[in-house]
């Protein structure tokens, strides 16, 4: 019974297996990020540079149709100029980043919505905004392994970096001139996963499995390796089941892959042990000093 | 005595109005100074603009033989953010970052320095408590703490005692009288002229331009708070714009 529910779609399918291992690339490398994003309320910019990558991705699909190098060239461009253009407008202007980044990124969604529709038809913008997790091929795996293996190298080197910038920037601005490159390296790396994300996942859901399980993990621990930890077992989990979920009932796969990091989130924040409803309302120790 | 800060005709301000107009003046190295004056008078832009985070509209701010390494600096409102997951001991640790940067291995000696701080400041046993779980005077103590492992020459504190308790004002006090007893040059922004009186030898007043600056029972006479007061008033009208073409 476990056995035919569980492992023999796995044992059994290749693109079940593949869409696995992407999964869990996708999880390894973006769900850190995800960490980090929450913890610097950036979450809902994820969000947006979600969005942002769209009329890049789509443009690589207009010159070269359903290309892994050209969509994931162009949707890196576009998030980067989009990331960009959001914080000189920022700088320049009376404009907050909040705003900024939610016109440009509205612009951007509706620009590459636009361009895909004329010129594909509605397979592919459901492919663009969906994503294909259950036909991922070799090269796709290789650039998700990739993406992966890079993020999760980068988040170690600028992990000190990125605690005081996230715990106290005005501090890391006052004793190091790296506040700025910190600041863009990591706005580089949400691009980099969301565009993982968005081969596997669409665009529209690329930003589920960074933040849904971050936020699920700051109900269960207070460290900040801790939340990567969990986050990223929470993610795992997600995968696994929304696989299994989508081969079982015919359900699509990232939108059920989501679902399930959603509902470990809302069980989180009832019997999250740290914050959780429950363990608000139950009585507790003092600390002990 | 040697001047630690110079401040030639400096003028700093923001979009070209300047909230510290033509300030002519020198802090004296190893010198204890409050920086005092009313509401708008320019305190906390003087210090952002000894920090260098704001740059002269005119003039400038000559740091002598000191580098930015050399410089701690407590603002008034903290950026940081209470609810991040953070325990006091790593915050604490922050303030070794010019030894360890960004890849440096703490190490004993170093923990050993660490602890030391946190007993410093009077909260030994607390080293693993979030931040998050500390009161206002907690806090300021554990940033008191860091700024202890930074061992800077040059001390810059924005309102350090706002909002905190008696006690916990006063082991601060102590732990900027050590300062001072090292030699280091502590320049502070306060509005308590009865702590100014008992504890700062020196103070800077400021209203937007410089009022007075010398011996504290010199400057903080009540002529010089009345024209204080009356020149900050003054500045309340429509602001003029200040920059480096003006005159």
């Amino acid at each position: 019974m476990i056995w035919d529910t569980v492992f023999q779609p796995f044992a059994e399918f290749g693109f079940m297996r593949r869409a696995l291992l992407g999964c869990i690339a996708i999880s390894v490398g973006a769900t850190p990020v995800g960490v980090f994003l929450m913890l610097r309320r950036m979450s809902l910019t994820g969000d947006a540079m979600a969005c942002a990558i769209l009329p890049g991705a789509a443009i690589g699909y207009l010159v070269a149709g359903l290309s892994l190098g050209a969509m994931t060239v162009g949707g890196l461009i576009a998030g980067m100029t989009v990331a960009l253009l959001s914080g000189l407008v920022t700088r320049v202007t009376i404009l907050r980043e909040d705003a900024s980044l939610a016109a440009f990124y509205l612009i951007s969604l509706a620009l590459g919505v636009l361009i895909v529709s004329t010129r594909g038809s509605n397979v592919d913008l459901m492919h663009v905004l969906f994503g294909t997790v259950l036909a991922l091929d070799d090269a796709a795996l290789t650039l998700l392994c990739s993406i992966a293996s890079i993020s999760v190298l980068i988040i170690a080197l600028l992990f000190r970096l990125l605690v005081l910038e996230c715990a106290d920037p005005q501090f890391l601005r006052s004793v190091s001139g790296l506040s700025v490159m910190t600041h863009f390296t990591f706005l580089a790396l949400v691009v980099l996963n969301l565009v993982a994300g968005f081969h596997a996942l669409g665009t529209l859901m690329a930003v589920g499995i960074m933040i849904l399980p971050a936020a699920a993990a700051r109900f269960w621990t207070a460290s900040i390796s801790g939340l990567i930890v969990v986050a990223v077992a929470v993610a795992m989990l997600a995968s696994m089941i929304g696989l299994l979920l989508s081969y079982h009932y015919s359900l699509p796969s990232g939108p059920a892959i989501i679902l399930v990091a959603g509902i470990v989130y809302g069980m989180s924040i009832v019997f999250g042990s740290t914050g959780g409803i429950i363990a608000q309302v139950s009585p507790r120790r003092h600390f002990e000093t | 005595m040697t001047p630690a800060i110079d401040f030639q005709n400096l003028s700093l301000g923001y979009d070209r109005h300047p909230a510290v107009h033509q300030l002519k003046a020198e802090i004296g190295d190893g010198s204890l100074t409050a920086v005092v004056g009313p509401n708008g008078a320019g305190k906390s832009t003087l210090l952002k603009g000894v920090t260098g985070a704001l740059a002269p509209l005119e003039g400038r701010v000559s740091i002598k033989g000191l580098s930015r390494d050399d410089i701690a600096y407590l603002p008034q409102q903290s950026e940081i953010d209470r609810s991040f997951p953070i325990s006091v001991v790593d915050l604490v640790a922050m303030g070794l970052w010019r030894e360890i940067g960004p890849f440096g291995w703490l190490g004993r000696k170093r923990q050993a320095r660490i602890d030391d701080a946190i007993a410093a400041v009077g909260l030994t046993g607390f080293e693993l408590r979030p931040i998050g779980s500390l009161s206002g005077g907690q806090m300021q103590r554990v940033l008191f703490a860091r700024l202890l492992l930074q061992d800077a020459r040059l001390v810059l504190l924005d309102e350090p005692f706002t909002a905190i308790d008696t006690r916990t004002m006063a082991d601060l006090i102590g732990v900027v009288q050590g300062w001072h007893g090292e030699g280091r040059t502590v320049l502070a922004v306060l509005h308590d002229y009865e702590t100014v009186r008992a504890h700062f030898p020196q103070t800077l007043m400021l209203a937007r331009e410089l009022v007075a600056h010398g011996p504290t029972e010199q400057v903080l006479t009540a002529d010089n708070q009345f024209r204080a007061r009356q020149m900050c008033e003054a500045c309340t009208g429509p602001p003029h714009v200040c920059g480096r073409s003006a005159t």
